[in-house]
C-alpha cells in the first residue's frame, strides 16, 4: 500500500529535526503531530514521549527525520540522519527533505527488516498529504465514530484512516502544551508553538460558571418544587394545567434551564451542544420576548388595541347572526325542514347573545388583562405567543360549543346509518322493523339540515384551528432552533465537519505526489437535523389525513391536548 | 500529463474531458458542460417581461414592473447559486479514496470525499430515465453488515450525463487504479 504521510501546514517552514507522531499500520499511514529541532539529548526526548504516551493514550513515537536546508543535504549530514535512525528505532523510519525556498520535496522511506516477499517496484511510495493541525484538532466528525479502545496505539481496524487522523491529532492535546517561551528541555515546533491560544473571557466565564450555576440550579428548583406541590395536582388546576399551552410552554422551558444550570459536566460534545444550544434558544426568546414587551407598552398600543377589540367582536357577532338568518332561510337554494332549522337557528342566535353580553361584561377590564399579559411577554416570546392561542381558543369558545353541538346531531343522526341490511335481516319482518324503517326515513330526511349547520360551523372551528396551528408552528420553532450550532456552521465551518476534500498541489514527476487535505463543513440541513431540539409538543400534533377523517365521521377535533396524544 | 477530448451526452450537447495524471496512484477526470446560452436567458427574461407589462397594462400599478425586475435578478442568481453546475471532477486516488466535486456556475464548489475502505467496485449502470435508457457510472458501496452485499450505489457525473464511449474512459482508468488497490491491500 502506499505509505501516506499526513504533514502539519504550520510545520512546513520549520527547522530540521525529528519528526514526532503516531504511526496507524493498517492504513499505513504516518501522522506527524511535531517537529523536534536540534540540540536535544536522546534520552530526555524518550522521557518526553513515555510522559505523553501515558498522558493521552495515543502511541506517540519519533518517525523519522525532517531536513529543510539550503541545498541538497550533504553526505555528512545525510549519514548524521540515517544514524539516527538507530538511537530512535521505527519501523518504517521516514526521511522528508525540503530546499529552503523550494517547492517540491523529497521522501524516502527505508524499512529495517528485509521485506517477507519481494516487492513490487514502486512499492514503497509515498504521499504527502497537508493538513491544518488546528483545524483538524477543534473540528468534530459526522456522524462522530466511536473509538472503543482507548489502549496506546491500538485502533479497530473497521475505523477509517481519516477518522484515525482526527483522533491522534484530537487527543493529542498534551503535546501542544508547550509553546517556544517555555524553558523545557525539547524545542518542539507545532501550531501552538508560536504561543499557546487562550481566551481571557473563556477563563473567567468557566470561573464563574461554577457559583453561578449552583445559585441558578437551588433556585430553579425552588421553582419546580413549588410547581409540584400538592394544590396543583387536584382538580380542576390540574384539569386546567394540563390543557392549556401556556402551562405546558412553561413547563418545557423550566426542564430546558435545569438541564442547562444542572452541575452535571456534559460527557460529550453532542451534549455540550445541546445545553448551548438550550441556552441560546431561551436567550433568543427572552429577547424577542423583551423586543415585543416594549413595542407593546410604548406610544400607548395596549390602549388602542384595547379599543379596538370589542368593536371587532361586535362586527364578528353581526356576521354570525347575518350568517344564521341566511341559514335559516333558503340557502343556496336548497330546501330545508323549516320547523328544524328555526330551532337550531334560534338556538344558536341565542348563544351568540350570550357571548355578545359577556364580551361587553369583560370589556372595561380587557386593558388590564391585556397590559399584565403583555408582561408575560418577558418570559419569553414563545409563552407570550402560547398565551395568545389560549385567548384565542377561549375567546372563540362559541364556535367550538357550536361546532360540538353540531358534531354530536350529526353523529346522533348518522348512528342509523350504521344500522344496515344485516340487522335488518336478524330483525326479521316485525313492527320494531316497522317503526324503525319510519324513524329511518324522518332522520334521513333531516340529514341535509343538520350537515349544513355542521358543515358552516367547522368550516368556521378549520380557520380558528388553522390561526392556532400557525401560532404553534413558530412556538416550535423558537422552542427547537439550534440557534448555536447554525452560527458555528456560519461562522467556524471547519468545527463541523461532514468529511474531508483533497486538492492536488503542484506535481513534479519523480517527486513524491502531495495534497492539501481541508475540511469539508456540513451542509445546513444537515447541521439542523442533527442539532435539532426536542419540541414540546403541546398542541395537537393530528396528521392532515387524520384531522380529514374525523372531520367526515363527525369526531372531535378539540383545542387542546388529548391524554392518548403522547409525544416525545 | 494531461489531454483533452470532446464527447457528447445524451441529449447531444457539447462536453469536454480533461483527464490528468499525476501519478500512477493518482487520476482526475474533468466533465465540462454546455455553458449557459445567452439565447435561452434572453428568452426567459423577455417572457417574464412581457408577462409583466401585460399585468400592468391591466392593473396600472408600476410595483408590478419593479418586481419582475426583482424576481429575474433573483431567479436567475438562485439558478446559478444552486442549479446551474459547469463542471464535474472525479478524483481517484489510490488508497485515499474516491472525490467528487461539482462546480456551479456561481463558483461555488460542493465536495464529496469516499474512503477506499468503503468502495467496493465502480461500474456502469443502465438506466430508465424519462423515455430512454441510458448508462451512468456509479461506486458501489460495501456493506458493513454483510461481506457481499452492498449499501448505496452512488452515481457520478449526474448532471452531466456523458454518453457511453466518455464513461467507457474513466471506467478503464478506475479499474486500474482499483485493481491496483487490490492487489496491494491483500498482500501484507
Amino acid at each position: 500500500m502506499v505509505l501516506k504521510a499526513f504533514f502539519p501546514t504550520c510545520c512546513v517552514s520549520a527547522d530540521s529535526g525529528l519528526l514526532v507522531g503516531r504511526w496507524v499500520p493498517e492504513h499505513s499511514s504516518a501522522v506527524v503531530l511535531a517537529v523536534l529541532h536540534f540540540p536535544f539529548i536522546p534520552v530526555q526526548v524518550k522521557q518526553l514521549l513515555a510522559q505523553v504516551r501515558q498522558a493521552s493514550q495515543v502511541g506517540v513515537a519519533v518517525l523519522g527525520t525532517w531536513c529543510h536546508c539550503r541545498q541538497e543535504p550533504e553526505e555528512s549530514l545525510g549519514r548524521f540522519l540515517e544514524g539516527l535512525g538507530a538511537v530512535f528505532p521505527h519501523e518504517p523510519w521516514l526521511q522528508l527533505c525540503r530546499e529552503r525556498g523550494g517547492t517540491f520535496w523529497s521522501c524516502e522511506v527505508t524499512h529495517q527488516q528485509a521485506p517477507a516477499a519481494p516487492s513490487a517496484p514502486g512499492e514503497d511510495q509515498v504521499m504527502l498529504i497537508f493538513y491544518d493541525q488546528r483545524q483538524v484538532l477543534l473540528s468534530q466528525l459526522h456522524p462522530p465514530t466511536v473509538l472503543p479502545d482507548r489502549q496506546a496505539g491500538a485502533t479497530p481496524a473497521s475505523t477509517g484512516g481519516l477518522a484515525a487522523v482526527f483522533d491522534t491529532v484530537a487527543r493529542s492535546e498534551v503535546l501542544f502544551r508547550s509553546d517556544r517561551f517555555d524553558e523545557g528541555p525539547v524545542r518542539l515546533s507545532h501550531w501552538q508553538s508560536e504561543g499557546v491560544e487562550a481566551s481571557i473571557l473563556a477563563e473567567l466565564a468557566r470561573r464563574a460558571s461554577g457559583p453561578v450555576c449552583l445559585l441558578l440550579a437551588s433556585l430553579l428548583s425552588l421553582v419546580s418544587a413549588v410547581g409540584a406541590c400538592r394544590v396543583f395536582k387536584l382538580w380542576p388546576l390540574s384539569f386546567v394545567g394540563s390543557k392549556l399551552s401556556t402551562c405546558e410552554q412553561l413547563r418545557h422551558r423550566l426542564e430546558h434551564l435545569t438541564l442547562i444550570f444542572s452541575m452535571r459536566k456534559a460527557e460529550n460534545s453532542a451534549q455540550l451542544m445541546r445545553k448551548v444550544n438550550m441556552l441560546a434558544s431561551v436567550l433568543l426568546d427572552v429577547a424577542l420576548g423583551l423586543t415585543l414587551l416594549s413595542w407593546l407598552h410604548g406610544r400607548s398600543r395596549i390602549g388602542h388595541l384595547a379599543d379596538a377589540l370589542v368593536p371587532v367582536a361586535d362586527h364578528v357577532a353581526e356576521e354570525l347572526q347575518h350568517l344564521l338568518q341566511w341559514l335559516m332561510g333558503a340557502p343556496a337554494g336548497l330546501k330545508m325542514n323549516r320547523a328544524l332549522d328555526q330551532v337550531l337557528g334560534r338556538f344558536f342566535l341565542y348563544h351568540i347573545h350570550l357571548w355578545i353580553s359577556y364580551i361587553h361584561l369583560m370589556s372595561p377590564f380587557v386593558e388590564h388583562i391585556l397590559w399584565h399579559v403583555g408582561l408575560s411577554a418577558c418570559l419569553g416570546l414563545t409563552v407570550a405567543l402560547s398565551l395568545l392561542s389560549d385567548i384565542i381558543a377561549l375567546l372563540t369558545f362559541h364556535i367550538y360549543c357550536f361546532y360540538v353541538y353540531g358534531a354530536r346531531w350529526g353523529a346522533a343522526l348518522g348512528r342509523p346509518w350504521a344500522w344496515g341490511p344485516a340487522d335488518a335481516r336478524r330483525a326479521g319482518p316485525s313492527p320494531q322493523l316497522f317503526i324503525g324503517t319510519l324513524l329511518f326515513t324522518i332522520l334521513l330526511f333531516l340529514l341535509p339540515t343538520t350537515a349544513l349547520y355542521y358543515l358552516v360551523f367547522t368550516l368556521l372551528r378549520l380557520l380558528v384551528v388553522a390561526v392556532q396551528g400557525l401560532i404553534h408552528l413558530l412556538v416550535d420553532l423558537i422552542n427547537s432552533l439550534p440557534l448555536y450550532s447554525l452560527g458555528l456552521r456560519l461562522c467556524r465551518p471547519y468545527r463541523l465537519a461532514a468529511g474531508v476534500k483533497f486538492r492536488v498541489l503542484q506535481h513534479e514527476a519523480g517527486r513524491p505526489l502531495r495534497l492539501l487535505m481541508q475540511i469539508n463543513p456540513l451542509p445546513y440541513s444537515r447541521v439542523m437535523h442533527t442539532y435539532r431540539l426536542p419540541s414540546c409538543g403541546c398542541h395537537p400534533k393530528d396528521s392532515w389525513g387524520a384531522l380529514c377523517r374525523k372531520l367526515f365521521f363527525g369526531e372531535l377535533i378539540y383545542p387542546w391536548r388529548q391524554r392518548g396524544d403522547k409525544q416525545d | 500529463m494531461e489531454d483533452e477530448r470532446s464527447f457528447s451526452d445524451i441529449c447531444g450537447g457539447r462536453l469536454a474531458l480533461q483527464r490528468r495524471y499525476y501519478s500512477p496512484s493518482c487520476r482526475e477526470f474533468c466533465l465540462s458542460c454546455p455553458r449557459l446560452s445567452l439565447r435561452s436567458l434572453t428568452a426567459v427574461t423577455c417572457t417574464v417581461w412581457l408577462a409583466a407589462y401585460g399585468l400592468f397594462t391591466l392593473c396600472e400599478n408600476s410595483m408590478i414592473l419593479s418586481a419582475a425586475i426583482f424576481i429575474t435578478l433573483l431567479g436567475l442568481l438562485g439558478y446559478l447559486h444552486f442549479v446551474k453546475i459547469d463542471q464535474e471532477t472525479l478524483l481517484i486516488i489510490d488508497s485515499l479514496g474516491i472525490q467528487m466535486t461539482s462546480s456551479y456556475a456561481s463558483g461555488k464548489e460542493s465536495t464529496t470525499f469516499i474512503e477506499m475502505d468503503k468502495v467496493k467496485d465502480i461500474v456502469i449502470n443502465e438506466a430508465i430515465y424519462m423515455q430512454k435508457v441510458i448508462y451512468y457510472l456509479c461506486i458501489l458501496l460495501k456493506d458493513p453488515v454483510e461481506p457481499h452485499g452492498i449499501s448505496q450505489v452512488v452515481p457520478v457525473f449526474q448532471s452531466a450525463k456523458p454518453r457511453l464511449d466518455c464513461l467507457i474512459e474513466v471506467y478503464r482508468s478506475c479499474q486500474e487504479i482499483l485493481a491496483h488497490q487490490k492487489a496491494t491491500s491483500t498482500s501484507p
